[in-house]
């Protein structure tokens, strides 16, 4: 168990690059924290310094209070799980299992026991003897997992520990690692690219982007009060819709029509001076088929391109006439999910609509979406200028 | 139609690989197969060209007359002995040498290369050159360890055609290494960094299991080759006081002294040990891959 504090850590290679830079993190004793962002975006990094597999150039890491920036990997009491797993090939699973107390000199009968243990805490017990190249991706992914908690360390590391397992079985497996981590109590830095796998594990959630920190915060706190842009855009599935609008006399022009601002979003604009120009974020849930609301709100009318029904709901998906937003953030996520060339003039929405929708491919339909909701942000720099303090 | 039966297309297949293989095939055969067995032949007959009138079958009467020999032994302990010696010795620094290869950041091609210039000169250039820094007028080494004529001093020759024969074949060892230090992945020693050991217990725990096959692989190659020294032998001593090696003594009978079938069946006997070598390191070491639940044993 134990606190993990990066104090102002900056990771910069011999050749000058700059992976991580001025990252600060206070990590509470038991916690689980979620580094996520896109690939090269530092994260990895982050957590081999943790590790102690790769220097940190500056600034400092402090477990439990003692700096460790010197310390051996061994020497930290961190255990890691790879995203390869990187189990010994040569040995069996108890033997994997068993390695790190055996370099730990711990004596025979103990070290049986807690594999034992562990074995039967992961499922393993009949894999045992058998050699991780004979298991399957789920089965070895838990042997590295075994391997990490045996020696109860005072935290675990894992990198993308189950980016490696087909789609079906890492739903799975992300579970098991939650409940695992609750029940062990220890403090958990995972690090992952993918945005649903930081959602639903952390307790809290670091995003980074190009080697900085951009936003710390609970799942739910990031999905509802981004900082930027860039937070806004990659956290929530599908991602938040991007529309370039004006700011004029307490109203807002967009490509779906003109409408005032409510109250509340104008009490937050007024501290700081907003531009005219602003980006407006909506995300695909704010929307509903206008003929099942009766709610007060805005609504425009556009012709449904693709219909997507889930079954539970109907993602719709709109073509807006008009620039597109445009930002370096909102580049930078296009690029990451490949949508970068797709852009052909104008932009996308994606709506979330009730299963109850009539709406059809092709057909018109009318969209009511609540003003209450957006987010704004400045395109110049992506901050948003809706937060709530 | 049943499942065993291969389809047309499948056959046809089958039929062309066969026929593309063919020429190598006969090639091999012409050259590998044909020889062997006529050494074979040769080795059960009396046949000196020097009395080619005597020329006789005698079965395995050769093979008695070479085995109850004193001289064939000495050789065979010679040569097992620069055999084993010189071996233990290159794996040793040829692991040494393939680690500094493999981590070598700055420079990679020109260490490599280097490290490599031995393996590239002629084996009986090289022995000349060890020839004349050990000769007990002209040699420089000879004078560096206040030697007199260490070649003729049946202890010091055996160990400079063993120093030869390492400084000769390190580089190879060592490049047949890398090869298995390559394949032991990075994921693999940080999670042993992880785990607690130290650089040691990485390379003995982790490196040498993980890389076994290709120091099988390695010391099988060297073995077999070191078992059959002659080139350095020749040159540097000729065998005398008692440094030959079964090579020499095949090649002083057969070529030498013009005796077919004693020659022949050296050749054999030094075939079968070769032979014997190999299905040793393959059967008893195992050569499999690590990581297989029968042990890589197969």
């Amino acid at each position: 168990m134990a606190e993990i504090i990066l104090d102002k850590v900056t990771k910069r290679y011999p050749d000058g690059a700059l992976a991580v830079s001025d990252v600060d993190i206070q990590i509470a004793d038991g916690e689980f924290v979620i580094l996520v962002g896109p690939s090269g975006c530092g994260k990895s990094t982050t957590l081999n310094m943790i590790a102690g597999l790769e220097d940190i150039t500056s600034g400092e890491l402090r477990i439990d209070g003692d700096r460790v920036n010197d310390r051996a990997p061994k020497d930290r009491d961190i255990a890691m799980v790879f995203q390869s797993y990187a189990l010994y090939p040569h040995m069996s699973v108890r033997e994997n299992m068993a390695f790190p107390l055996r370099l730990a000199k711990v004596d025979k009968k103990v070290v049986q026991q807690k594999v034992e243990e562990a074995a039967r805490i992961l499922d393993l017990t009949q894999h045992l003897d058998r050699k991780p190249g004979n298991l399957s991706g789920g089965q070895r992914q838990r042997v590295a997992m075994g391997r990490a908690i045996v020696r109860s360390p005072k935290a675990f590391l894992m990198d993308e520990p189950l980016s490696n397992l087909d789609a079906k079985l890492r739903v799975q497996m992300r579970t098991s690692v939650s409940k695992l981590q609750r029940r062990l109590g220890t403090t958990t830095v995972y690090v992952t690219h993918d945005q649903t796998e930081a959602m639903t594990l952390g307790d809290r959630v670091v995003v980074m982007r190009g080697g900085h920190v951009q936003q710390i915060g609970s799942p739910q706190f990031l999905y509802e009060q981004p900082v930027n842009l860039f937070v806004a855009g990659f956290i929530g599935s599908p991602s938040m819709n991007f529309l370039p609008a004006g700011l004029e006399d307490g109203r807002l022009r967009t490509p779906l029509g003109d409408f005032p601002l409510t109250d509340r979003i104008r009490r937050l604009l007024e501290g700081g001076s907003a531009p005219r120009e602003v980006i407006m974020g909506l995300r695909p849930e704010h929307f509903e088929d206008a003929r099942l609301v009766d709610e007060p709100g805005a609504a425009f009318t556009a012709t449904v391109e693709v219909l997507e029904s889930m079954g539970s709901d109907k993602y719709a998906y709109f073509a807006v006439e008009g620039e597109a937003a445009m930002a370096a953030e909102l580049e930078e996520l296009a690029a990451e999910s490949g949508t970068a060339e797709m852009a052909d003039g104008g932009s996308q929405i994606v709506s979330r609509l009730s299963a109850a929708s009539d709406a059809r491919e092709g057909a018109e339909l009318s969209v009511w979406f609540d003003p209450d909701k957006i987010h704004l942000f400045d395109p110049s720099d992506g901050r948003t200028l809706t937060y709530v303090e | 139609m049943s499942g065993k039966e291969l389809s047309e297309g499948k056959k046809a297949e089958r039929r062309l690989g066969l026929w593309l293989c063919a020429p190598a095939a006969l090639v091999m055969l012409a050259v590998t197969a044909y020889p062997i067995v006529y050494s074979i032949w040769l080795s059960l007959q009396r046949y000196d060209l020097r009395f080619p009138a005597e020329r006789q079958f005698v079965w395995f009467e050769n093979y008695v007359t070479v085995l109850t020999n004193s001289y064939w032994w000495t050789a065979f302990g010679v040569t097992s002995l620069i055999t084993a010696v010189s071996v233990a010795i290159e794996l040793v620094l040829g692991m040494a040498l393939a680690l500094v290869m493999h981590r070598t950041l700055v420079m990679k091609g020109l260490v490599r290369t280097v490290a490599l210039i031995p393996y590239g000169i002629v084996t009986v250039v090289a022995a000349f050159s060890w020839r004349y820094a050990w000769d007990e007028n002209t040699g420089y080494l000879t004078d560096l360890f206040g030697a007199t004529a260490p070649l003729t001093d049946r202890a010091a020759a055996l160990g400079i055609i063993t120093l030869a024969e390492v400084w000769k074949t390190v580089p190879f060892m060592a490049l047949l290494l890398m090869a298995g230090l390559a394949l032991v992945p990075d994921d693999l020693l940080r999670a042993a960094s992880m785990d607690g050991a130290t650089p040691w217990q990485r390379f003995t725990k982790v490196i040498l299991p993980v890389m076994k096959p290709a120091i099988l692989v390695a010391l099988l190659f060297r073995t077999l080759d070191a078992f059959r020294i002659f080139d350095n032998i020749f040159v540097l001593t000729s065998g005398a006081q008692e440094t030959g090696s079964v090579s020499m003594q095949t090649y002083n009978n057969l070529i030498r002294g013009l005796n077919l079938g004693i020659g022949s069946t050296m050749s054999v006997l030094i075939f079968i040990a070769v032979a014997l070598l190999a299905f040793v390191f393959v059967k008893v070491f195992g050569a499999a891959a690590p990581g297989s639940d029968d042990g890589g044993k197969r």
